[in-house]
């Protein structure tokens, strides 16, 4: 798995592409502050939240300084610059392939000792660092004194204080960035013997390189394969000396090099900090760690759950989104106002009917399609993703994550897998991206599964709720059936997929109380990505269904799906949905919505038909998306089975609602 | 008054049969060792067993070899398996060689290794010897896994003990390093800890794996 040699991977997006500014690589552990640095310097905006690991791309972006431009880069974080993770690699290949003009280290000033172990790799690679001590705040507000002048002394590199939530420190480090970069030799070293093996090894490397040869060594030593294949391919017939003379350094140190490696950097870390940091005599127990405590213990938590989901999800998304607002947009603004005055204007200007159609007829582009993207979708995901962005920000995920880790360890995922499951209930097609922070292969094909089948997204709730509300039992049987089907099949696919038990573990970050501005900006990136991702498909839906109309292809197709729906025990119109779910499941459920207002349907079938179509082929965007993330078989083979198991499940749900009377 | 590997043998599986599942002895049929080895008669020659009717009892002296043989046997299949990593069949094999070897104070030596476990690999008791009373009596509780912290106990991290090197560099970057100060504040579902200032959630396959000393 080699990145060498493709600059520029596809992990980028090419806003801004090497002009020959200089270039700001920000790196440093998840959860410090990154992109909230780096949205303050260029003045983009990158998705932030109070959880680790937010950002998995890299993003660039760019700012000028006394008339010069720089390019800003974001990365991922990482623990180390020994990558673990395919996020870790991605940041890590920024140092190794990029030549920045600057590093800019972020770190989290509570945990300073645990995090400049990775400032001391930076500085012994001999990269022009400059720390910033972030979250500068929070420290003060827990009693904690940090001598920022001291440790730049200890360090030999520029050191910053900041809180770039608040704006503190950013016009300090904007200076940094204009000033003269330099890396400096390390003023700390090891004890002798590792240094004698570090230099044994540095000795053999001839060629040149962006980072030290003392860093190089370190990483040969720790079994990094990827700077292994960076030296073979540097080297030329060398290698096979540093190869030799890595290998028999590994033997000889295979008890614990690691340990040691990290013992010692600890050590260098103590020196460093000592007089620079120090701590309260008593532990300062903040409001935020009480509430923390409450969310994490099940006996408050799962209640707290429960609260969550029922105002968050339950009056805000589904009564106050789907409800209020949807019939306040859909039923007074189009259906009263705008869909009457624009069909008067379009049978006014353009005489022929078929292109009358096209535009304002049953299924026409602007009261159909734009009709169900804004006036039913976009109040329901806007209400979802302002409920997800606060939820985000507070810190709340990573302790539903470990609340829930039991859980999800049955179906083959661990509680890391919260993320896009959550964030499934708002697009499923933002998730399956989402489901590439979860680290085996195995855990992503397992979530992509499960996000394909029994999650239903926001807009398919929103609809679905509103169908189903007037029969409290159908709903029930609704819910009921998905969250049996979510365990089951997740239950399934861990017995299938082969493959061992993923591990566990994540960084709790201190719970916040979200920013009302950070809120709001990243709920609006996510319905423009949203929107664009729709509209475009909507649009399209409508001109397929009314080519298909005047070519009568249309009803050909309902003919044939006759049968199915009779199998089904739903009425043949229903067909319509279940075609229009093929474009997106939103779609088809907003069809559905249609179909109940005529009276067409009672409530077992109503049932029915939710069911099917919940748990139907996803919509096309998420399938491209599966394509893209999982590749073309893993993807086809997903929706067949899926396509399948709806289709039976509603069969079998059909039997069962007519021999027991429940709904 | 060493006894030979058979007589060590026929003790143990006395102790299994006559304490464990509480007959008071074993049928002679039965047992694995043939009812005419000699080493029945070493043992009823040093008045450790009573051999009457076809049955097999301990006598007072020889319930207490049996409790110290299974000690050992058991012990050195915890030896083979924590340890030596040697498992399955080719481990019980081992641990049987190796069981008559625990002899004179070695048992409590690797006793005190293991960190006085109560039970065997296959979760039978290894009942308790002298070393495990005294460790209990002055409180040294040695190096524990997490999972042995109750919520609330703080603790120094001795080692991790993974085969794992990724989850090894993984812990040693999230601050989970020896000598480092690590509390427990929650054990279920999930081993919530802190270290430093940062607080970690773990499953438990991974909390058993950093050891502590308390």
């Amino acid at each position: 798995m080699s990145f060498f040699g493709k600059k520029g991977s596809c992990h980028e997006t090419p806003t801004v592409s090497s002009t020959g500014a200089k270039k700001v690589a920000l790196v440093g552990n998840p959860n410090v502050g990154k992109s909230v640095l780096f949205n303050a310097l260029t003045g983009a905006y990158v998705t932030v939240s109070n959880y680790p690991g937010t950002s998995v791309e890299v993003s660039r972006g760019t700012t000028t300084i006394n008339g010069e431009e720089f390019e800003v880069i974001d990365t991922p974080g990482m623990y180390s610059i020994l990558p673990i993770t395919e996020e870790e690699r991605v940041a890590r290949e920024i140092l190794l392939t990029e030549r920045p003009h600057l590093v800019l280290h972020v770190l989290d000033a509570r945990n300073l000792e645990r995090m400049l172990p990775m400032t001391l790799q930076l500085i012994e690679a001999e990269l022009p660092v400059v720390l910033v001590v972030n979250i500068m705040d929070e420290a003060a507000r827990m009693g904690l004194e940090i001598d920022i002048p001291l440790l730049s002394q200890r360090l030999g590199i520029p050191v910053i204080g900041a809180a770039t939530a608040k704006k503190v420190g950013v016009p300090e480090i904007r200076a940094a960035i204009a000033g003269s970069s330099a890396s400096t030799i390390a003023p700390f070293g090891y004890s002798r013997l590792m240094e004698t093996d570090i230099a044994g090894i540095a000795g053999c490397l001839k060629a040149d390189y962006i980072l030290s040869k003392k860093s190089l060594a370190l990483l040969l030593l720790q079994g990094d394969t990827e700077v292994a294949d960076l030296v073979r391919d540097s080297e030329g017939e060398g290698f096979a000396q540093v190869e030799a003379t890595v290998r028999e350094k590994r033997f000889e140190r295979r008890e614990s090099f690691h340990l040691d490696l990290s013992m010692e950097r600890k050590a260098i870390v103590k020196k460093v900090l000592d007089g620079a940091f120090r701590t309260p005599q008593k532990r300062v127990v903040t409001l935020a760690e009480r509430i923390s405590r409450l969310t994490v213990r099940p006996s408050t938590g799962v209640p707290l759950l429960l609260v969550v989901l029922y105002f968050g999800l339950y009056q805000f998304v589904g009564v106050f989104g789907a409800g209020t607002l949807v019939d306040f947009l859909e039923g007074k603004g189009f259906e009263e106002f705008f869909n009457p005055w624009i069909t008067a204007v379009v049978k006014g200007n353009v005489p022929w009917p078929v292109i009358q159609e096209l535009f304002v007829g049953e299924y026409g582009i602007i009261t159909l399609g734009f009709r169900y993207a804004v006036g039913i979708i976009l109040p329901i995901v806007a209400t979802f993703f302002l409920f997800f962005s606060v939820l985000e920000d507070s810190g709340y995920f990573p302790r539903l994550a470990l609340l829930v880790d039991r859980v999800f360890k049955t179906m083959g995922l661990t509680g890391r897998a919260v993320i896009p499951m959550v964030l499934g209930f708002g697009c499923d097609t933002m998730a399956t991206m989402v489901t590439r922070t979860l680290e085996t292969v195995r855990e992503r094909v397992i979530a992509t599964v499960l996000l394909a089948l029994a999650i239903p997204c926001s807009a398919q709730l929103g609809v679905i709720m509103s169908l189903l509300s007037k029969t409290p039992g159908a709903l029930l049987v609704w819910g009921l059936c998905l969250f049996g089907i979510f365990l089951l099949v997740g239950l399934l696919a861990s017995k299938v997929l082969p493959g061992d038990t993923p591990m566990f573990y994540m960084e709790i970050p201190p719970m916040r109380l979200p920013q009302f501005s950070n809120v709001l900006t990243k709920t609006y990136t996510r319905m423009q990505w949203y929107f664009m991702e729709i509209l475009p498909l909507f649009i399209l839906a409508s001109v397929l269904l009314w080519l298909g109309k005047v070519t009568h292809f249309f009803e050909k197709m309902i003919e044939a799906m006759t049968p199915v729906m009779a199998s089904l025990g739903l009425p043949k119109e229903s067909a319509v949905a279940f075609i229009f779910g093929f474009f997106r499941r939103d779609y088809g459920a907003a069809g559905l919505y249609d179909l109940q207002s005529k009276g067409l349907m009672d409530a077992r079938q109503l049932t029915v038909a939710a069911v099917t179509l919940t748990l139907f082929i996803p919509c096309v965007a998420q399938f491209l998306i599966m394509k893209k993330e999982r590749g073309w078989k893993v993807a086809i083979g997903i929706g067949l089975f899926v396509s399948t198991f709806a289709f039976g499940t509603g069969w079998l749900l059909n039997r069962f609602l007519l021999l027991t009377h429940l709904v | 008054m060493k006894l030979s590997d058979k007589a060590e043998e026929i003790l143990e599986a006395l102790w299994i049969e006559s304490e464990e599942r509480g007959t008071g002895y074993a049928e002679l049929d039965r047992m694995e060792i043939d009812a005419c080895d000699p080493a029945y008669h070493e043992l009823s020659a040093q008045a450790l067993v009573e051999i009457r009717d076809g049955r097999i009892y301990f006598r007072p002296e020889g319930r207490e070899e049996g409790r110290m043989t299974i000690r050992r046997h058991r012990l050195a299949e915890r030896l083979m398996m924590d340890v030596l990593n040697i498992r399955g069949e080719s481990g019980d094999v081992k641990a049987c060689q190796f069981e008559h070897l625990l002899n004179e104070g070695v048992d409590s030596k690797v006793c005190t290794m293991l960190n006085h476990p109560a039970t065997c690999p296959h979760g039978k008791p290894i009942p308790p010897g002298d070393c495990c009373e005294e460790a209990r009596k002055s409180g040294d509780l040695g190096v524990v896994p997490l999972t042995e912290l109750k919520p609330g106990d703080d603790g120094d991290i001795a080692y991790i003990q993974t085969e794992d090197s990724k989850k090894m560099q993984k812990l040693m970057a999230m601050g989970v390093l020896p000598g480092n100060r690590i509390s427990l504040l929650q054990a279920f579902p999930s081993y919530i800890f802190r270290v430093g200032f940062s607080e970690f959630a773990i499953d438990s396959a991974m909390a058993r794996e950093i050891f502590v000393r308390r």
